[in-house]
């Protein structure tokens, strides 16, 4: 099983490399990529020594090609992949159509990873991109229990799947949420990030900490509590005079804990989430990752998720909470 | 310009569905959605009735489509997908990849519908390569951008090859989740929901704490708060839009549909209070542009 790590900058992809990521995922300096945030990802000497530092301790180096392109601007998008397969990047992975058909035609050699951001759920639609794009592993929203996981794992033996492990909860299925479009007029799809920092303002008032996202107000902060980022899917808000979160709670999905069901599932890779995370971050999820898949690994039968581990990624997750998300049936 | 009925987004009791494709039948709209596209556990209506209901409504002389899921994630719910592509009579709305696929196994045309990830010329003649008719633009995009991606269909000699719907009127479909959020307003989960999404027939308001609408939670469906309304757009679509659709709020969404339809040909302003427009125009989705 691949652990698949995160990286939005140089000292990210080090520490991945560092602390046990069997490969690394990253994306370019534009709107080509979903984590399209101002100091963040890869262009010109930065993206040589990734690619120098990726070779040298012979890991994978997987970009992420993964928004839709705008009319009259593909050409930017296709030369993000002409980009890759120059740079000998082992694998892009996609979403648009347009993107893979351009990258069967002119690149038929170059390994294609099925995006979360496609948002293919079931069977029919992964045979979908397999059999027009020779796609080799699609990466699963995280909508799906781990029962429907393992079904689709049956159903489509000749695919790589990959699944979301550890970090920030998309709790809508990934590309198709507008929320953020709706209230700021960009898109993750088209712009490439969900709650664009431009458009985040914090306000202390009388009634508490405010945060604002293109001046909505998203939620409202008491003295003890911890401020989130104000990602729409994670405020309070009130239905019927009750205020609450409405829609999902600021938590972190931790998946440690069915490793096993995992790689009983033949599960080809777990993707850590966080490109817009610190170094720091990426080095000490990584390192908790890489011990948990040694120690499934060495002795399989007494694998148990150690405490320990829990404890470090909890205080490295968003209201110091993690949750199966949607592979546990009762969070539905 | 064709007119459309979308499908009904939301939980109705079968008498009012019956009910309000009464009055459907009644009506000018040239084209008419039928079916479930939110939630497999809305089983009023089974895939049987909405064939016969759709036999109804193409005998009063509507062309009628049948709008499939969106969300798909059990090997049940493909299985119904099938049943209903295997119709025999209508075309169906593909609104996941694997209707798409599916169609295309069994050499049946589609529409390809707004919840489908489409968002340029090169992806629409990979669509029309595997049987598309039709496609409903997602409901995020502008008039700039159909402007340009319609002149680029163009340039590649496709654009005669489909028509071209827009999503005009109604709370806009904004986010499809694992979780069921009218369930969870409730307390209840989603395996015990009760299907208590039909005790609300336009979804539940969703308010920021300073009361503005935001969103509308319509089960595993989040919609924008505010009913989006291009009846006063509709001159900026000429030449570009082939189809406008109207997706039903009530029976009254039927008479909005005759307005627009006049609209169309006078300039006389309609008034839309309380409504947003932004996505055509580019903006935010929630804010008006006049």
């Amino acid at each position: 099983m691949e652990l698949l790590c995160p990286a939005g900058s140089l000292p990210a992809v080090k520490a991945a490399v560092d602390h046990g990521a069997d490969a690394i995922y990253i994306g370019f300096k534009d709107a080509t990529n979903a984590r399209h945030f101002a100091g963040l990802n890869f262009d010109g000497k930065k993206l040589d020594k990734a690619v120098d530092y990726l070779k040298q301790h012979q890991r994978q180096l997987h970009i992420a090609i993964n928004t839709f392109a705008h009319p009259e601007q593909h050409q930017l998008w296709y030369q993000a992949i002409d980009r890759a397969v120059d740079i000998g990047a082992d694998v892009v992975i996609l979403a648009d159509i347009a993107l893979l058909e351009y990258a069967k035609q002119h690149h038929p050699q170059l390994t294609v990873h099925l995006s979360v951001q496609a948002s293919a759920t079931n069977a029919s639609a992964i045979a979908f991109y397999q059999r027009n794009f020779n796609v080799k592993r699609v990466v699963l929203p995280r909508v799906l229990s781990m029962h429907q996981v393992k079904q689709l794992a049956r159903s489509c033996p000749d695919i790589e799947l990959e699944v979301f492990a550890f970090g920030s909860l998309c709790v809508m299925a990934e590309g198709r949420c507008y929320l953020s479009s709706y209230l700021t007029g960009e898109s993750p799809n088209t712009v490439g990030a969900c709650s664009p920092a431009s458009f985040v303002r914090w306000q202390e008032t009388e009634q508490g900490l405010e945060s604002r996202l293109n001046d909505i107000l998203i939620d409202r902060y008491g003295p003890a509590e911890t401020a989130g980022y104000p990602t729409l899917c994670k405020g309070r808000f009130e239905v019927d005079q009750r205020v609450y979160h409405a829609l999902e709670e600021p938590t972190s999905l931790n998946t440690l804990e069915l490793l096993p069901e995992l790689f009983a599932a033949n599960i080809a890779a777990v993707k850590i989430e966080g490109r817009q995370r610190s170094p720091a971050y990426v080095a000490q999820v990584t390192q908790v990752w890489r011990e948990a898949i040694d120690s499934y690994q060495r002795d399989p039968s007494h694998y148990a998720a150690k405490s320990e581990w829990m404890s470090r990624l909890a205080k490295l997750s968003e209201g110091s909470q993690t949750t199966l998300g949607a592979y546990h049936k009762a969070w539905q | 310009m064709k007119y459309s009925l979308g499908p009904i987004l939301y939980y109705w009791p079968t008498q009012q569905i019956e009910e309000f494709y009464h009055l459907a039948k009644a009506s000018s709209a040239d084209i008419i959605y039928i079916g479930e596209t939110v939630c497999s556990k809305r089983r009023n209506m089974k895939a049987n009735d909405w064939i016969e209901l759709g036999k109804q409504l193409s005998q009063a002389g509507k062309e009628v489509v049948i709008s499939t899921m969106a969300l798909l994630e059990a090997p049940s719910e493909i299985r119904n997908l099938k049943k209903l592509i295997d119709n025999g009579d209508f075309l169906i709305e593909a609104n996941d990849v694997s209707a798409i696929e599916e169609a295309h196994q069994a050499k049946l045309p589609f529409v390809c519908g707004p919840a489908v990830n489409v968002y340029n010329a090169y992806a629409l003649k990979v669509l029309l390569d595997q049987g598309m008719q039709r496609w409903v633009m997602p409901v995020e995009l502008s008039r700039d951008w159909l402007r340009k991606l319609s002149g680029e269909c163009h340039e590649m000699n496709i654009r005669e090859r489909f028509e071209i719907e827009v999503f005009a009127y109604g709370h806009l479909p904004l986010a499809y989740s694992a979780r069921c959020f009218t369930a969870q307003s409730e307390g209840k989960s989603k395996d015990n929901c009760e299907t208590c999404c039909i005790n609300y027939p336009n979804g539940r308001e969703v308010k920021s704490q300073e009361g503005q609408p935001l969103f509308t939670l319509n089960g595993i469906q989040t919609m924008s708060g505010d009913c989006y309304d291009l009846i006063n757009d509709q001159q900026s679509m000429k030449g570009l839009v082939d189809i406008v659709r109207i997706s039903p709020l009530g029976e009254e969404s039927i008479e909005h549909l005759e307005a627009f339809r006049k609209r169309a040909s006078s300039a006389e302003h309609y008034p839309t209070p309380d409504t947003v427009n932004g996505y055509w125009h580019q903006i935010a989705g929630i804010r008006q542009q006049d």
